[in-house]
Order: structure tokens, then C-alpha cells, then sequence
């Protein structure tokens, strides 16, 4: 395997990481979230200053989950507070926030980032192989999650919270539990992101990188583990494959965005199970 | 024996408007009570009082002899409290047997971490079998619950009220909308529930049924109580018979 190819496997990895788990989220419990991208740099400055300090990589995933999950607690917090819509304001105000505050501090490396960060010790190759793993067991726990009857009340709260109320449900605290476990997977990824780059600034965590996760998510089919895993891996391709793509994210992801929400509100999902459904039919 | 439910001086502002101004009652066990008056009365504010959608200005709630005042509707459903929203909610995304299972498994919701340690739903779906059936809807189960005309969408209501086995049901306007047929069902489905046992609060402005069916009347007339007892007696009350001409029902209430 070439060294590009790791690293195009690593950063699908990790992407799919970042797309199951906004999902979650937003997908689940229909709490729209347009600063993923700052829960995922929050876990990769954790990771990064972990390492710095103690070279330690159990250390290091646990320090990214907790500032991840930390972080989307206390937005989660904000999100009982305002209505949907304006929850996906609060979010992108979120993630400029982290931006403009990290680029100010020192002893985050501000403009500079943080470089020589430790390695892991396991080498390309078992770096690549334990974000596989890893993304491998967050759609686990995706799938999981969305039988179980926690994934149940996601979509009654996702639905409509005051009839989930009226069935004995406690919508907060299955919006808590919607930030905080999927933000803590953003800071997870953020560290094998860490573990990856050894390098790190803060451009790489910025809105328009959330904006392509949740297009991701929106492409795939809101709510389907399958189809955002797909997506993540496809939008992750695109730019790769056409260097025009890779010049005007912002305005690829977000023209996506809107097409599929107009056009096919299922996503990926909704085309296929429409198409199956056609096929049956004939 | 603490009553089911007990309000004491609650009241509400809405802006300029006394929607509700400083009502107190107790209802008994097992009673079944008509909670009417003139559109526009507090109706369905005094019922999201009770349920916790709405936070009174003043005064205080009591479930079975627990002051749950402070607390959200949730925790009120959890204390045995049910309701059905005037304006249908169904979970239209959702089958009607979905609908009806989530609130059956109220005990496995009671908090996102158990919610996470549960997988199997058979129980629920019988019992949300049983209760569609009770209602009348089955055959319905497999239906995306948006997809139902209003006449079953409020039966459903009532549905996911059963479901989480409540000691008291508040019901806003269930028969509202509905026609002659579909709401002779509803109100069979209703008489099932207190049959049961559940103490019944129902918000209705076809007096003929409410007439027939409640045990006890509630007039409520500009957020007060204006008449308070068995039924007949009450529709006799000279200011009950006034509030209902002055409210423009004059054709109801003299028929
Ligand atoms: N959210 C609200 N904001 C302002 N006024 C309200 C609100 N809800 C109800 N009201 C007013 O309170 C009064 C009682 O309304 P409501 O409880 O809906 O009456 P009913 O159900 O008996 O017809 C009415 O005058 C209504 O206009
Ligand atoms: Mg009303």
C-alpha cells in the first residue's frame, strides 16, 4: 500500500467517525448541529497536548472522548434553552468561537498550530488499522443505538418534543445524551486525527468542515447509519478525484446540501429505497 | 383517600388576558369529570396546567396527594398523569403501532442510559396491539400514523394516552371534528377507559355527550368557576345558563 493510499484510508476513517457520530445528533434526535467541527478540534488539541506532555496514547483518547463530550455537554445545555432552528445558529457561533479563540492562544500553538507531536509508535499502517477499528465500532454503536429503545425516543424527541413529553418521555435529557455521545466521538476522531497528522492547526476544524460533514449526513439520509457511512466515504473521494471540488468546498458541500434537501430529503437512503421499492413493484 | 387530582388558586396571565383566574378543585378517584364552558374560557389552559406545558403565575397541582407543581410533564406522566392534545400529535413519521409501543415502554424510556441497555420491543408491541384494539384502530398497526384520517389520528391519541398506564387522563375536545359515527366510537373508547378504573377529566363542547357520559360538571366561564356538580343541576344553574347565551352556544344550551 502506497503512502497515499494510507492516508486516504485514515482520513475515510475518520471522517466516518465524524459523519456517524453528527448523526447522531442530528440524524437520531433532529438537533441540527453546524459545529461538529469545533467537538473535533477540541479532541484533537486534547490529544495533541496529551501527547506533548506524556506520550501516552490511552491517555490521549481518553483526554479527546472527555473535552469532546465536555464541550458538547455544555452546548447541549444551550440546546434545551433555544428552538431548533436556532439551535443550528448557536452551533455555527460555536465553532467560529473555538476558532477564533484557539488562533489567540499561546499555549495552543495559536496561528501556528501544535507540531511535533509525538508518534504512537504503531506506524502508518497501525495508525490506519486502529482508526479502521475504531470507525468500525462507532457504526457498531451506531447501529446499535438506533434498535435499542434509546434510539427509539431519539426520534420521538427529534419529532416532536412535547409529544414525546406526553408519553413519560424527557426529551433534555435524551438531547444531553445525543451531544454527549456524539461529541465525544468528534473528539475522538480529533485524536486519531492527531495520532495521524502529528501536526495540527486550527484551520482544519473550521465551519466550512462541518458544513461538509452534515452534508454528508444529509446526502446519506438523515438517520441512516449505512447511507451517512457511504457518504462519508464518498464526499471524502470527491475531492481527491476532481481538484475543482477540493478548491470550492464550501460551495460543493453546501450546493449538495441544499440540492438533496430540496430534491430527495431522503438522501442516498430515501433514492435506494425508492428504487427497491420500484424494482418490487415491476 | 387523596384525591386523583387537586388544584388550589391556580391562575395564569396571558399579556392582557386572565385566561385562568385562581381555580381550585379536587376530583376524586375514579370519578368522570366534564370540564366545560364557553370557547374561549381557560379550557385548554387550565389542561396544560395540569399536564406541566404550561407554568401557572400561581397556586399548585397535586397528583394522588404529590404536589408536582414544579414539575415538567414528564415526570407528570411518570406520576400517573395522560393526556390527548386538542390539536392532534401524532408521531407522523412513525407506524401507529410505534406510536402507541413508545409510550408502552415508558418504564424502559424512564432515562436515556436505560433507554441504551434495551433492545427488545415484543412486550410492547403486544400490549400496543391490545390497546389499538381496545380503541378500535386495529388493522391500523402497519399505517404510518400521519397517514390516518383525523377520526382514527384522535383515537391514536387516546391510544398513547392508555399506554402509559395513567390513574388520570385529560382529555381536550376528543370528539372535536369528528363525525357522527366516528365520534360514537371515541366515546366508546372512552367509556372503556373509565371503565377501567382511570379517573376520566374531559374537555368537550358537545354538551349531549358530555350530558350522558360525565358523572360531575366543571363550568368554567373568563378563567373562573362558575358551576360545580352533578350534571343536571349544574345545567340548571341560572349563571351557568347565562355564560353559555352570553358566550354565543345559546343554541346548545337551549336545545
Ligand atoms: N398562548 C397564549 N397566548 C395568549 N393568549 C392565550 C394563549 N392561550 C390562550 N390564550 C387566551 O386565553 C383564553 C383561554 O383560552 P383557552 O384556554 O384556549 O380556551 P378554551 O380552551 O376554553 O376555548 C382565551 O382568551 C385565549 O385567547
Ligand atoms: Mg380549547
Amino acid at each position: 500500500m502506497s503512502a497515499y493510499e494510507i492516508s486516504i484510508i485514515s482520513i475515510i476513517g475518520i471522517n466516518v467517525i465524524l459523519a456517524v457520530s453528527l448523526n447522531m445528533i442530528s440524524g437520531f434526535c433532529g438537533q441540527i448541529s453546524l459545529g461538529h467541527g469545533a467537538f473535533f478540534g477540541a479532541g484533537a488539541y486534547a490529544a495533541a497536548l496529551t501527547m506533548v506532555g506524556s506520550g501516552s496514547v490511552p491517555l490521549a483518547i481518553m483526554a479527546a472522548l472527555l473535552t469532546g463530550s465536555l464541550l458538547g455537554l455544555a452546548v447541549g445545555f444551550a440546546s434545551l434553552r433555544v428552538r431548533t432552528d436556532f439551535l443550528a445558529v448557536t452551533t455555527i457561533g460555536v465553532n467560529f468561537l473555538f476558532v477564533g479563540f484557539v488562533r489567540k492562544q499561546a499555549w495552543l500553538g495559536g496561528e501556528m498550530g501544535i507540531s511535533g507531536i509525538p508518534a504512537t509508535g504503531f506506524g502508518p499502517v497501525g495508525n490506519m488499522t486502529m482508526i479502521l477499528l475504531f470507525a468500525a465500532a462507532t457504526i457498531a454503536l451506531s447501529l446499535y443505538i438506533s434498535r435499542s429503545w434509546m434510539g427509539f425516543a431519539f426520534r420521538a424527541v427529534g419529532e416532536d418534543e412535547g409529544a414525546a413529553a406526553t408519553l413519560g418521555i424527557n426529551s433534555g435529557a435524551y438531547k444531553l445524551a445525543a451531544f454527549g455521545i456524539g461529541t465525544a466521538l468528534a473528539g475522538l476522531a480529533g485524536c486519531l486525527y492527531t495520532f495521524f497528522t502529528q501536526f495540527i492547526t486550527v484551520d482544519a476544524f473550521d465551519f466550512i468542515f462541518s458544513v461538509m460533514l452534515m452534508a454528508m449526513v444529509v446526502i446519506g439520509g438523515i438517520g441512516s447509519t449505512w447511507g451517512v457511512v457511504v457518504a462519508a466515504v464518498g464526499l471524502t473521494l470527491l475531492p481527491e478525484a476532481i481538484r475543482f471540488v477540493n478548491d470550492y468546498r464550501l460551495l460543493v458541500f453546501g450546493g449538495l446540501l441544499v440540492l438533496v434537501i430540496r430534491l430527495a430529503p431522503g438522501g442516498l437512503t430515501g433514492m435506494v429505497q425508492r428504487a427497491f421499492l420500484a424494482v418490487r413493484r415491476s | 383517600m387523596s384525591a386523583a387530582l387537586k388544584l388550589d388558586d391556580v391562575a395564569i396571565r396571558f399579556g392582557g388576558v386572565q385566561a385562568v383566574g385562581g381555580v381550585s378543585f379536587s376530583i376524586k378517584e375514579g370519578d368522570f369529570v366534564g370540564l366545560i364552558g364557553p370557547n374561549g374560557a381557560g379550557k385548554t389552559t387550565l389542561i396544560k396546567i395540569i399536564a406541566g406545558l404550561l407554568r401557572p403565575d400561581k397556586g399548585s397541582v397535586q397528583l394522588s396527594g404529590v404536589d408536582v407543581t414544579a414539575d415538567g410533564t414528564a415526570a407528570r406522566v411518570r406520576r400517573g398523569l395522560a393526556l390527548t392534545h386538542q390539536i392532534v400529535r401524532p408521531f407522523r413519521e412513525m407506524t401507529v403501532l410505534d406510536n402507541v409501543a413508545l409510550g408502552a415502554g415508558y418504564r424502559r424510556t424512564s432515562s436515556p442510559f436505560r433507554a441504551l441497555m434495551h433492545l427488545d420491543r415484543r412486550l410492547e408491541y403486544e400490549r400496543a396491539a391490545e390497546i389499538i384494539a381496545q380503541v378500535g384502530l386495529a388493522g391500523t398497526e402497519k399505517k404510518l400514523a400521519g397517514s390516518l384520517p383525523l377520526g382514527q389520528m384522535k383515537r391514536l391519541e387516546v391510544a398513547r394516552a392508555l399506554a402509559v398506564e395513567p390513574c388520570v387522563i385529560l382529555l381536550d375536545e376528543p370528539l372535536a371534528g369528528l363525525n357522527h359515527a366516528e365520534a360514537s366510537k371515541q366515546v366508546e373508547a372512552i367509556a372503556a377507559v373509565h371503565a377501567k378504573g382511570i379517573t376520566v377529566v374531559l374537555v368537550e363542547h358537545n354538551l349531549e355527550e358530555v350530558m350522558r357520559i360525565c358523572r360531575r360538571l366543571i363550568v368554567l366561564n373568563n378563567g373562573l368557576v362558575i358551576g360545580d356538580g352533578e350534571p343536571r343541576e349544574v345545567m340548571a344553574d341560572p349563571d351557568v345558563h347565562e355564560a353559555y347565551v352570553g358566550g354565543g352556544m345559546a343554541s346548545h344550551a337551549e336545545a
